[in-house]
């Protein structure tokens, strides 16, 4: 069974009950990032223990230049 | 001056240049900027990952090591209140629960001047949710007041409009914040060369916060330098006091023992 979402924006299919070291594993991003779901931050602490649900929308941001 | 300081948010600093990390050619050149001017408070802005780029690309917080500066989450780009307490929520979960935060509110994107009505907005929510917050906002001192007395840890009135390299257009505004200020005004924004910045420091302000002075110069390495001092020759003729000014001429040589 697999389920549909959406991170930074764009549509992804991923296994069922995933959880978000999962998923951050699957897309291979890694190091310094942030992530919410559905506009809740998700603490790095929690990460293995979030599953991701249907529909749910991820956004994972890290820190670029800016001034 | 070794003994010259200012403090934001209970942390001393002894660098009054603050810079940007965008517009950049590379990592590289960020790093020898960053480096060359000694600064020792960096922004960074919070975006999106690139989903599929290769993981062994350099980070921007490897060359900007948050172990040796203080990292200055800023919430660029935000039009409305929700999308930079967002963004100031996601820096602090990046940073394992820093709390030091440039807020900036932008109320169009032509001039980007910061919509103060939202910036006092999202100040407010952002110093009850505990942070600490510098605020870039408009030359206006009773609004620079206004965001002390709210709790903000550093306020930071702009020169001219960000990116434009104009200096300071309101000389007279800055000086009467600073007068007026019980904590650290940092001119940010509109600086273009070093004599600028020297301005800025000549008017009493705790320090200038910078990036496309030195991102977009020639030589952005050699200009980070000039910064540099520039800062440190402000400062310097900020505490010795300037001379007054004259309509007419003092001679600098005396008159007595002339023999002509």
């Amino acid at each position: 069974m697999s389920i549909e979402i959406t991170v930074n924006g764009n549509p992804h299919t991923i296994p069922k009950n995933s959880s978000l070291t999962e998923l951050l594993e699957l897309l291979g991003v890694e190091g310094r990032l942030a992530v919410d779901i559905n506009g809740e931050i998700i603490p790095k602490s929690t990460h293995s223990d979030q599953l991701i649900a249907d529909s749910d929308r991820i956004e994972i941001v890290h820190a670029i230049g800016g001034g | 001056m070794t003994n010259d300081h200012f403090e934001i948010a209970g942390v001393k600093y002894s660098s009054r240049l603050l810079v940007g990390t965008g517009k950049y050619t590379d990592l590289d050149q960020t790093r020898e900027a960053t480096e060359a001017s000694a600064a020792e408070i960096v922004t960074v802005s919070i975006r999106r990952t690139n989903i599929g780029q290769d993981p062994d690309q350099p980070n921007l917080l490897d060359v900007i090591n948050p172990e040796k500066y203080t990292i200055l989450p800023n919430t660029a780009g935000c039009y409305d209140v929700q999308s930079a307490v967002r963004t100031c929520q996601l820096a602090r979960e990046l940073l394992n629960g820093r709390k030091l935060v440039k807020l900036e509110v932008l109320g169009d994107d032509k001039t980007l001047f910061p919509a103060m009505p939202e910036t006092l907005e999202a100040a407010e929510i952002l110093i009850k949710d505990n942070f600490d917050v510098m605020v870039y906002c408009s030359d206006d001192p009773i609004l620079a007041k206004r965001l002390e007395e709210m709790g903000c840890v550093a306020v930071m009135p702009l020169a001219a409009p960000i990116g434009s390299g104009l200096g300071i257009r309101n000389p007279y505004n800055i000086r009467t914040i600073v007068e007026n200020a019980n904590v650290p005004i940092l001119v940010d924004a509109g600086v273009g060369t070093a004599s600028d910045a020297a301005i800025a420091m000549e008017l009493g302000c705790d320090g200038v916060l910078m990036n496309t002075a030195i991102a977009e110069a020639n030589d952005p390495v050699l200009m980070a330098s000039a910064m540099r001092k520039g800062i440190e020759a402000g400062r310097e003729a900020f505490l010795a006091g300037r001379m007054p000014r004259r309509q007419f001429a003092s001679a600098s040589s005396p008159l007595d023992g002339r023999f002509f």
